[in-house]
């Protein structure tokens, strides 16, 4: 049996890593190692992609769900719950908050999904194709007008987001950079769009048109020629704030919570050596994701993270669904289920502007807090759904227990997870009006089940749970 | 800070999806309505006529005895300018008031904070929905968010035996004191505290609650009664909120719109009966937005997304009758093939702002608006 160090190392990289795990997955990969562990996460090539026939059995209306946020959340949110390749679906849930894109002005979830799918191909592979890509991306074209950017009239949108957020961060370019990239992009446009109604949906596709292109001389961060886009993609990626800047966004992503992004400039790192660590693998591996994703896990400062992460509301209900199982099949009720993210303040494929999602503390109110706690705790105390009778069944096995043994039990196989003396005490307390937990009889036994769904219950209502 | 019955308070009724303007407020004797509305037109004698111009489908009927009691404000033309046609984008200026960026604070989340700047009271706003919407947001300021029946409200709603609940909630409360310092956990305490205390004092609403008055079992007549038993307890709540829909009517829309108002008017009817049999009805105001109106031409089942719209406001103290005009419906005044707004919203939200929640309206509402006089 693997050590209990080793689960709760590993937990915490299934935690950050991917959505969390069971702990039968835990002991698994625990046997097999931390670093096979992050190298099975990194090539994920290897494992089967989800199965969206699947989807599309029980719920047709996710494959061009049109406008409608439930069907183009039920999608993301199958995909989410279901696949075996959690980094893959996490880097892509990454980029989804840095090249926030909303359904708000795209008013299409069809092209938002296609965008997520951008980002699960080519989200762990080079980060300057993958700009190239976003920059090629209708959705992204027309959420950032860059359809309106034309070589007689400049439109800077596009061109600013791309050195703002999407690469370089304030403070590393000026307006002339700016004018200049944007003109550099005039005449990158999407076929013009059928309407919506009533001929049905078809996909945006990507047009350059070199009649509406500028193709006079800019000047741009030092360089100077007939740039074209992908000129000024290759110029942005050289940058040393281009490695700094992505590496901040992973070290908030996947290691603790930074200040907002527009912060960025003004406050440094909480932990600069391993931004700079991160940023020089980055370089040195010229764009690559993997080996800076490598670099990151198998980190020290990686490991030391456990729990300095308020968990988004995504990694809330998926950590959750998948933890519970039950829900592999997209049957009916799931469009509640995927409006959960937004009940939290994480409407998915609709991030409130550009510059994506607050993190951190600004993932709590009042509503938000009463939305998740009552989600997570709704489902962990469904002593029927299999993932909870997993728990149960583990207890089980352990036999007869004292209250104290009860609230240790539960809290291990629930991360493991690490509380406050002053919530441990309060959780022990709790389980005291019990006294001891026997299984021997049917009754006792199922006696004893419903008391562990109510202990996970409160567990889950913890502070400390909020955080991954 | 408990309020007196005489604080005014405000009811706002979102009506979520993009309401049918045209089909709401029906010109009747425009032949243009008849042109575009082939398929989804309102046939004459179904028509509730309130003036030589205008008649609410027999749908709105209760609404039409509000209009004929003078109690129902009706703003033509609401909008703003270049509008962009997606709902959450145009909920978010609504909620918002910002047209040109995304705003980060609610108008009613600004609101509550000019009532309650302390914190005394976590339930000054109180909002009937699945989230919080976006209007009611702003850093620092509690709000009430009830999602299901108000008789659970409260986390663990799940946990319904008595003591095992009082049991578990006193638990959450102690493992949620607020350490000084110590950040986000301290946040998170204060966070989870407010709430509670919120679900503390709404828990008493439902059982001081006596009304004769029946209220129909829809989501919207749920929500009215939660809103009239928190009214009703004197709690100080100064803005509630609620959502009803979806109104985003493309296809099938005769029988949809039909249903949608037909709840609606039930349950403000029952609204309306109960506050004033309880005395309680001259400190309130309604106000019914959404976020566009749809296209002036039908599709052939339905309509679709469109700009200009209608808002209401009725209560007691409301100066009923038509505040500006329905813009024109003819081809080349449209925009995109839509009715051209002719209002701000904002004038609205200013006008309640300033002549019943006696509030500066501009730093709210970001900005000075002409001010509509539907208010005594």
């Amino acid at each position: 049996m693997a050590h209990q160090d080793d689960i709760a190392l590993i937990a915490h990289l299934m935690r950050r890593a991917g959505f969390g795990a069971g702990r039968d997955e835990l002991e698994a990969r625990a046997a097999k190692g931390y670093d096979a562990t992050v190298e099975e996460l990194l090539n994920f090539e290897a494992q089967p992609p989800v199965d969206p026939y699947m989807l599309l059995r029980y719920q047709p209306a996710a494959l061009l769900p049109g406008g409608q946020p439930p069907m183009g959340n039920v999608n993301y949110m199958y995909y989410l719950v279901n696949t075996k390749r959690p980094l893959e679906e996490k880097m892509a849930l990454f980029w989804h908050h840095v090249f926030a894109t909303g359904n708000s002005k795209v008013d299409n979830y069809d092209q938002m999904l296609e965008q997520i799918d951008l980002f699960r191909h080519n989200g762990m592979g080079n980060y300057r194709d993958l700009l190239l890509k976003v920059a090629r991306n209708p959705t992204m074209i027309f959420w950032l007008d860059n359809n309106q950017n034309h070589g007689t009239e400049v439109n800077e949108n596009w061109g600013r987001e791309l050195l703002e957020l999407f690469s370089l961060g304030a403070g590393n370019y000026t307006e002339v950079d700016v004018r200049e990239a944007s003109r550099a992009f005039t005449g990158w446009n999407f076929e013009t769009k059928l309407p919506r109604l009533p001929y049905g949906r078809f996909p945006w596709k990507f047009e350059y048109r070199p009649e509406d292109h500028d193709d006079g001389v800019k000047a741009f961060l030092g360089h100077k020629g007939n740039f074209n886009g992908e000129d000024i993609i290759d110029i942005v990626v050289q940058q040393p704030a281009c490695a700094k800047f992505i590496c901040r966004h992973l070290y908030n992503f996947f290691v603790a919570d930074e200040p907002q992004v527009p912060a960025w400039n003004l406050e440094p790192p909480r932990d600069p050596e391993a931004v700079d660590m991160l940023a020089a693998t980055f370089r040195a591996n010229k764009c690559e994701m993997k080996p800076v994703l490598h670099a990151l896990f198998t980190s020290d400062f990686f490991k030391n993270a456990r729990f300095k992460h308020l968990k988004s509301p995504a990694e809330v209900v998926v950590g959750t669904l998948r933890l519970t199982g039950g829900y592999e099949v997209p049957r009916p009720g799931y469009g509640e289920l995927s409006m959960q993210p937004s009940y939290m303040g994480q409407d998915l494929l609709n991030p409130p502007s550009v510059e994506g999602w607050h993190t951190g503390q600004e993932w709590i109110n009042s509503g938000a807090l009463m939305s998740r706690i009552n989600f997570v705790a709704e489902q962990i105390g469904n002593t029927s759904l299999p993932g909870v009778q997993a728990i149960v069944s583990r207890l089980k096995a352990k036999g007869t227990m004292e209250p104290e043994q009860l609230v240790d039990s539960c809290l291990d196989l629930l991360g493991p997870m690490e509380v406050g003396s002053e919530t441990k005490e309060e959780l022990t307390e709790y389980a005291r009006q019990w006294g001891e937990i026997r299984w021997d009889t049917a009754a006792q036994s199922a006696a004893a089940t419903k008391h562990t769904g109510e202990l996970l219950q409160l567990i889950v209502a913890t502070r400390e749970y909020q955080f991954a | 800070m408990t309020a007196t019955q005489k604080d005014p308070v405000l009811v706002v009724l979102q009506l979520t999806g993009g309401n049918d303007y045209l089909n709401t407020l029906i010109p009747y004797n425009n032949p243009l309505y008849r042109d575009n509305r082939k398929a989804v037109g309102i046939g004459d004698n179904q028509i509730l006529q309130l003036d030589k111009t205008y008649g609410f489908p027999s749908y709105l009927a209760p609404m039409k005895q509000f209009w004929d009691e003078g109690k129902l404000a009706i703003m033509h033309g609401v909008g703003y300018l270049d509008s962009p046609r997606s709902h959450f984008r145009s909920m978010d200026i609504w909620h918002t008031c910002e047209a040109d960026k995304v705003g980060t604070e609610g108008w009613l989340g600004r609101v509550v904070r000019e009532f309650d700047p302390k914190k005394e009271n976590v339930v000054t706003a109180v909002s009937f929905g699945p989230c919080l919407f976006r209007a009611l947001a702003a850093p620092g300021v509690p709000v009430a968010c009830v999602a299901g029946p108000l008789e659970t409200y409260g986390f663990l709603p799940g946990i319904q035996e008595k003591t095992q609940r009082l049991a578990v909630l006193e638990r959450f409360s102690r493992m949620y004191t607020p350490i000084p310092g110590s950040g986000v956990m301290e946040y998170i305490g204060t966070t989870g505290q407010d709430s509670l205390k919120g679900a503390d004092i709404l828990k008493v609403a439902p059982a001081k609650y006596k009304s004769e008055v029946k209220y129909p079992d829809t989501a919207i007549g749920r929500k009215l009664k939660g809103i009239a038993q928190v009214h009703f307890a004197d709690l100080g709540t100064r803005v509630f909120y609620c959502d009803y829909g979806s109104f985003d009517t493309h296809a099938g829309q005769s029988p949809l719109h039909a249903s949608l108002w037909g709840a609606i008017n039930q349950g403000l009817e029952a609204f309306m009966a109960d506050l004033r049999a309880h005395d309680k009805a001259d400190n309130v105001i309604i106000l019914m937005f959404s976020e566009f109106g749809r296209r002036v031409r039908d599709n052939g089942s339905g309509t679709d997304h469109g700009a200009a719209g209608a808002t209401f406001v009725l209560g007691e103290r409301v100066k009923g009758g038509h505040y500006g005009d329905m813009p024109s419906l003819e081809a080349k005044k449209l925009v995109q093939g839509d009715l051209n707004p002719n209002m701000d919203f904002r004038g609205i939200y200013s006008t309640i702002l300033d002549k019943w929640l006696h509030l500066d309206p501009v730093p709210i509402v970001n900005g000075t608006y002409e001010h509509v006089a539907f208010l005594h």
